[in-house]
């Protein structure tokens, strides 16, 4: 018999409530049982960065927590980084417009990673922008195009932020 | 790969979690999670009974004791990152803790779970044999101190029992002023470290040294204080060749080797690292001179 309980997680705003085996993982949670598969599953065991979430606004891996422990908690996807359908949050446009993606696969972790790291850190030199982003792999870049994002996608927050004040 | 079956249970307090302990026969704490969660999804651990700890409230403290610091047992690794207390009174443990693992790793991680998991090359551990910390573990009606000399039992195996769990670690503080320094060379940063040097070092006026703690981590089966070094310098002034001279003793030590480096490569690298750091760590203390060791 499996050991199974009832959890429930706000995920980009909205409450879910599911019964679930307790050794599922949080990732396969927001995939399987939620849908929300944007956050990709690469390695599983915490190496590839590509599952990367922010629960209570931290990063963590979600290959690397169940999803019990995340009961009652508030997460963040990659689904939820864009303030509407048809615009895009200012990294997600620097990402598109300095190449910081080919096929896809890590770039939900990169966002959500970045995400965490601009708001610790909003004038990051690029060295800083590399170390942050050494826990996420990427096969196609070659890093640059996701670097030189970093950099632009801090220039454009910055920005907004003098704008809106 | 997908973790085991297994029964979860979550304690709101250290004594359920140590009575469940007591009770089951094949049970693992789950602190952070950043190495057992690796571990059950490769099944390479299939334990029947899972005991997370995270809802324990009070675990997760950093308090100043005047002589020393304590933490709780889930004090998270990015609690250690940005906290003022560390960066002023512990600068070694700020120095180290930016080599682990990722942002991402270190906002789960845990002291307690790293003290407990006990990878030789990994940082709080040498930090905390470098500072000479004491960690507290209970079980199911009684508590007992262990000191860091007497942690590790071999590869990977800390000296606590099987029912008993990691509730604090002491780590008492240095004078104001004195030197330190924290250098490791791994492949990729956040990667485990192939071999990593922590250096403190208590400097009186005219740069004479009064006191000196050398660890050297990955190169033995856990954190190892190289004694030779340590004896070395005590008493003498520091200069550019007492450390280069000093730091080759690393090249004596006992090392382990595996895929990733021959023994030969980890002594190499002990003493090289030494060196530097003990450069870095003189140039930092107070009474002190500037000098750049490569």
């Amino acid at each position: 018999m499996s050991d199974r309980r009832t959890i429930s997680v706000t995920i980009n705003g909205e409450a879910y409530e599911r019964e679930v085996e307790t050794r599922l993982t949080l990732a396969d949670f927001i995939r399987h049982e939620v849908l929300l598969t944007g956050t990709h599953v690469g390695c599983e065991h915490g190496v590839c960065g590509a599952c990367t979430i922010l629960l209570n606004g931290r990063t963590a891996r979600s290959c690397l927590m169940l999803a019990v422990q995340a009961n009652g908690q508030e997460i963040m996807t990659v689904e939820g980084i864009a303030p509407n359908d048809t615009e895009l949050h200012p990294l997600q446009q620097a990402f598109q417009d300095n190449h910081g993606l080919q096929c896809g696969f890590c770039t939900p972790g990169m966002l959500t990673t970045l995400i965490e790291f601009l708001g610790d850190n909003p004038d990051p030199t690029e060295r800083e922008v590399r170390e942050a982003i050494s826990g996420n792999l990427c096969r196609c870049t070659g890093y640059q195009g996701i670097v030189a994002a970093a950099l632009d996608a801090a220039k454009r927050l910055k920005g907004k932020e003098t704008a809106g004040a | 790969m997908k973790p085991p079956p297994f029964t979860y249970h979550d304690p709101r307090s250290v004594e359920d979690a140590v009575a469940l302990l007591a009770e089951k026969d094949n049970a693992k704490l789950l602190a952070g999670g950043q190495s057992l969660m690796p571990m059950l999804n490769m099944r390479f651990v299939l334990p029947d009974d899972v005991i997370d700890i995270n809802l324990i409230d009070g675990l997760a403290d950093i308090r100043d004791d005047g002589d020393a610091l304590v933490f709780g047992g889930m004090t998270r690794q990015r609690d250690i990152e940005y906290s003022d207390l560390v960066a002023q009174r512990c600068p070694l443990m700020k120095e180290a803790i930016l080599n682990v693992g990722h942002r991402q790793t270190r906002n789960r991680g845990t002291y307690g779970g790293s003290m407990s998991h006990l990878d030789p090359s990994a940082e709080l551990p040498s930090v905390s044999m470098a500072q000479d910390a004491v960690v507290t573990v209970q079980k199911k009606g009684g508590i007992r101190d262990i000191a860091m000399a007497d942690f590790p039992m071999g590869y990977m195996m800390p000296s606590f029992e099987l029912d008993e769990m990691v509730t604090s670690i002491r780590v008492p503080l240095w004078p104001e002023g004195h030197g330190y320094s924290f250098v490791e060379f791994a492949r990729r940063h956040g990667d485990f470290a192939i071999t990593s040097s922590a250096v403190l070092l208590d400097v009186e006026a005219g740069g004479r040294i009064k006191r000196a703690s050398i660890t050297v981590g990955g190169v033995g089966p856990s954190p190892l204080r190289v004694t030779a070094v340590e004896e070395g310098l005590t008493g003498e002034i520091g200069s550019v060749e007492l450390f280069t001279e000093i730091a080759e003793k690393c090249r004596e030590i006992d090392a382990m080797e595996d895929v990733y480096a021959p023994a030969w490569y980890r002594q190499h690298l002990a003493s090289v690292l030494t060196r530097r750091a003990l450069g870095k760590a003189f140039s930092r203390a107070a009474n002190g001179t500037e000098m750049t060791l490569r």
